[in-house]
């Protein structure tokens, strides 16, 4: 063996070896990888994303989707996405949560597109999505990324982690306990700042996951919450050929949404009959009714819902309600203690300004306020659309007190009508 | 620092890593938050085993966030309710101190002060025992407080004891849509309500202590839950002047609570009150009312199938001194003054008047709902459903008996 082959070997082996060490230290997989009972410690090993050209990029066969209205959290932005195993789909439900194979991944990244100050804890209050692209890539020097959270499927059901972004940007590595960043919400018109606000951005701890995810509160299991047809049901573009698209059309040709024969979307896609869809909360075209519901279903409807953990309060705001009592219609608080705001009722119809609902919602006092994790900034235009909302109720203004029982019965129990209930609108066929 | 694995129980190694982020603890104000230790004991919350027992190690902790736990099984324990403080005050983030979804809880032998909502939260669960608290906002009462001290909601086999309860602006010990509750050997002052049971089924109180609060002892039911309450035993408790003025948030319902409540019945049956020592509640010892005296009755926001009307009530062989003097609220100071006269006071059990005239037989109650009032002089019918125009002191009318309730069994 000459001594430029001893070389030539050694090269190859030390090679082999950095290899295999790399393999060992930071197992990087270029496709989604279902972790089945193990969180890993950094969000590059589940395979969703890839850092390339400045950018986070979904993988191949990750989708991303959007919803028709978000919950409110700190005016951030989110990028969310799903992946489903190679030759599995997921199962049409009109109501609840879509079933998902085992295996699927659910991620959501927070981020906020930066101000123009170039301080990075600066960032944009904007409804634009600055610096996100088409098919879900974020320009990186254009926005702060915070956390990405993934809920997996897993045989024992749903997990859920985050992983938060480290300065620069290049990792997210798993926080079981929760961080605080300190930012500044920065308004800006015509490039000239209006106004800062300084607040903490909370990342939750994974029980906190739990406080909003385990929308049944006796199980205690965890479930997506935007997952479902009603909050999907709308158009989002692709990019590229794609382009815009309903996004449950999508799935199904893509063979990631399976749908009975007798399905409803089966037969809207044949007959354009009514799909469940939320009403997109700042549309201007929708009724208040409609958006004022859609905004209380996404924000509050995953703890206050009849089997959730506020079915304690006897308030549920989901979609389906129909009660105007359990709406908070002349209802008197049950434990609300100081988040009462010194108001009598949840909803007094006509006076958002004596509607204990407004109070929470504009409240920032950990104490008073709805919901109670997942913001540090009242929702101001969210807050608005609901006094609106009161301020428009079209019955009885007020809450009558009756001392008798005979003055009560003759009272009949309000219903909410039909169209004050949830608005199912209709399927928009390509 | 590092401890190898094995060399000490595990039980030991988490008082071993506790005591250590203890090290740099702190004074009482402006307490800096101790960061290590609140995300070392969230993280062994996170991490709990079913079985195992978490020791918090004497010493002043300072939080700012609030703890919460979501495994079975699991007990938390200080080394006492002086020793073992975690301190709230400048709490940034969660509605409560900590929040539990779990069953077979045990918590003992720990303050928690000052926390911006309520101290200790337990939504559905079953055997849960709080042992040996202290609950205090430190500050003397606020409507600035947090609203519940001990707060079990949902939950089955309950079991509170030895606990010190301070400062609440709502009820100091709350138990809300529970079954088969003990609260038992506890003292509760200068809360709104000193202990609160609402809508729930099966409850003991007994042998606490109860002063200083605007109302001593509740029994509850709201509208508007898919549980109503009843059955509850109130007995060898002594209640004494609950005379704080109401300092709880406008619209909750204790808001409605006037000063100097001894024991409060609204809308709930079958609850029996004896051997309690009642001294000194201003405005009456004993208070059985319907929700129409709450002020909250509205014609579109209570569900039609609640019913209003405490029955089956049972009150005797209590002993009563004092009270009953000063009411609270421009209505009860009138009802008294007219009846009574400026020297004169409430006998020691008031009704509000109201009964369900759909039950009426030969105009009363059938006597195993009727409410029962012995071993007292008097009863001071309010007239409630006549704006208190015919208030009248009735001798025999509720001079009746009902079936002493069972006492409240716990498997835990």
């Amino acid at each position: 063996m000459t001594r430029g082959r001893v070389r030539a070997a050694t090269r190859l082996l030390s090679l082999l070896i950095t290899a295999a060490v790399l393999v060992g230290c930071s197992p990087v997989p270029t496709h989604p990888v279902f972790h089945k009972t193990v969180d890993p410690e950094t969000l590059a090993e589940w395979g969703v994303f890839a850092i390339e050209e400045g950018r986070l990029v979904p993988r191949a066969g990750v989708i991303e989707y959007e919803l028709n209205t978000p919950l409110f959290s700190d005016y951030s932005h989110k990028l969310r996405t799903v992946w489903m195993p190679e030759g599995t789909q997921s199962n049409y439900s009109s109501d609840s949560s879509f079933e998902f194979p085992i295996g699927t991944i659910v991620s959501k990244t927070f981020y906020y597109p930066l101000a123009t100050t170039g301080d990075r804890t600066q960032v944009v209050k904007t409804s634009e999505a600055l610096g996100h692209e088409a098919g879900g890539r974020l320009v990186l020097n254009a926005v702060h990324l915070i956390e990405t959270r993934i809920l997996v499927r897993r045989a024992s059901g749903w997990a859920a982690s985050t992983y938060v972004w480290d300065a620069a940007q290049r990792e997210a590595r798993r926080e079981r306990t929760g961080a605080v960043r300190a930012l500044q919400l920065v308004s800006e018109r015509g490039g000239a700042v209006q106004s800062m606000v300084d607040f903490d951005y909370v990342v939750p701890d994974v029980n906190q996951c739990a406080g909003c995810h385990a929308t049944d509160v006796k199980r205690g299991s965890l479930w997506p919450i935007g997952l479902k047809a009603r909050h999907l049901n709308r158009d989002h573009d692709y990019g590229g050929r794609l382009g815009r698209r309903n996004q449950l059309e999508h799935w199904a040709e893509l063979g990631k949404l399976a749908i009975p024969a007798d399905d409803p979307l089966t037969r809207a896609r044949s007959f354009g009959v009514s799909l469940p869809r939320a009403a997109v909360w700042d549309d201007p075209a929708a009724p208040f009714e409609a958006r004022a519901r859609a905004y209380l279903d996404i924000n509050c409807g995953h703890c206050h819902n009849r089997q959730g953990p506020a079915d304690t309060s006897g308030l549920s705001l989901e979609a389906a309600e129909t009660s105007a009592v359990a709406l908070g219609v002349c209802k008197s608080p049950i434990a609300a203690g100081r988040g009462t705001g010194n108001r009598r009722f949840g909803i007094v119809p006509g006076q958002p300004d004596e509607s204990i609902t407004v109070y929470r919602m504009a409240s920032t006092d950990p104490d008073a306020m709805m919901p109670e994790l997942g913001r540090a900034l009242p929702h101001d235009e969210g807050v608005e659309l609901i006094r609106r909302w009161i301020a428009a109720w079209s019955d009885a203004r007020g809450c009558d007190q009756v001392t008798s029982n005979s003055a009560r019965h003759s009272a009949s129990a309000t219903r909410l009508s039909r169209s004050q209930g949830w608005n199912p609108g209709r399927y928009q066929a390509k | 620092m590092k401890y190898q694995e094995g060399i000490l129980p595990r039980r030991m190694w988490v008082v071993v890593a506790l005591s250590w982020v203890l090290a740099g603890c702190s004074t009482k104000d402006n307490a800096p938050i101790d960061t290590n230790f609140q995300r070392e004991l969230q993280t062994r919350l996170i991490d709990a085993k079913p079985g195992e027992v978490i020791e918090i190690p004497a010493g002043r902790y300072t939080l700012d966030r609030s703890l919460s736990l979501r495994v079975s099984g699991v007990t938390i324990r200080g080394a006492g309710m002086n020793e073992t403080v975690l301190s709230f005050k400048g709490q940034k983030v969660g509605a409560e101190g900590l929040l539990v979804n779990a069953s077979d809880f045990t918590l003992e032998n720990v303050a928690i002060e000052d926390t911006r909502g309520d101290a200790v939260k337990v939504n559905e669960g079953e055997r849960i025992t709080l042992r040996g608290l202290r609950i205090e906002w430190t500050d003397g009462p606020s409507t600035a407080n947090g609203a519940y001290g001990l707060y079990p909601v949902r939950t089955k086999q309950v079991l509170i004891e030895n606990c010190l309860v301070i400062g609440a602006s709502d009820a100091g010990i709350y138990v809300g849509q529970s079954e088969d509750i003990i609260v038992r050997r506890n003292t509760a002052r200068l809360n709104v309500a000193g202990i609160e049971i609402e809508n729930s089924r099966r409850a003991d109180v007994y042998e606490n202590v109860v002063t200083e609060n605007t109302g001593g002892v509740l029994v509850f039911n709201m509208p508007n839950l898919p549980q109503r309450g009843e059955g509850a035993r109130v007995f060898r408790n002594k209640i004494y002047a609950n005379n704080t003025a109401n300092f709880g948030a406008k619209g909750t319902p204790v808001a409605s609570v006037p000063a100097g409540s001894g024991v409060v019945i609204n809308s709930n049956d079958q609850v029996e009150i004896f051997d309690n020592d009642f001294t000194d509640n201003a405005t009456a010892h004993v208070i059985i009312s319907s929700y129409f005296s709450t002020g909250y009755m509205t014609e579109k926001g209570v569900a039609e199938i609640f019913d209003p009307y405490p029955e089956a009530i049972h009150v005797h062989g209590n002993r009563y001194v004092g009270g009953g003097n000063a009411p609270d609220g421009l209505d009860l100071k009138a009802l008294k003054l007219a009846v009574f006269g400026l020297s004169g006071r409430f006998p020691p059990v008031l009704w509000d008047g109201y009964v369900d005239s759909k039950k009426m037989q030969n105009g009363n109650l059938p006597p195993n709902l009727a409410i029962c009032v012995r071993d007292v002089g008097e009863v001071l019918n309010a007239d409630g459903p006549g704006e208190y125009r015919n208030p009248k002191v009735s001798r025999l009318e509720h001079n009746c008996s009902l079936a002493s309730l069972p006492p409240v069994e716990l498997k835990l």
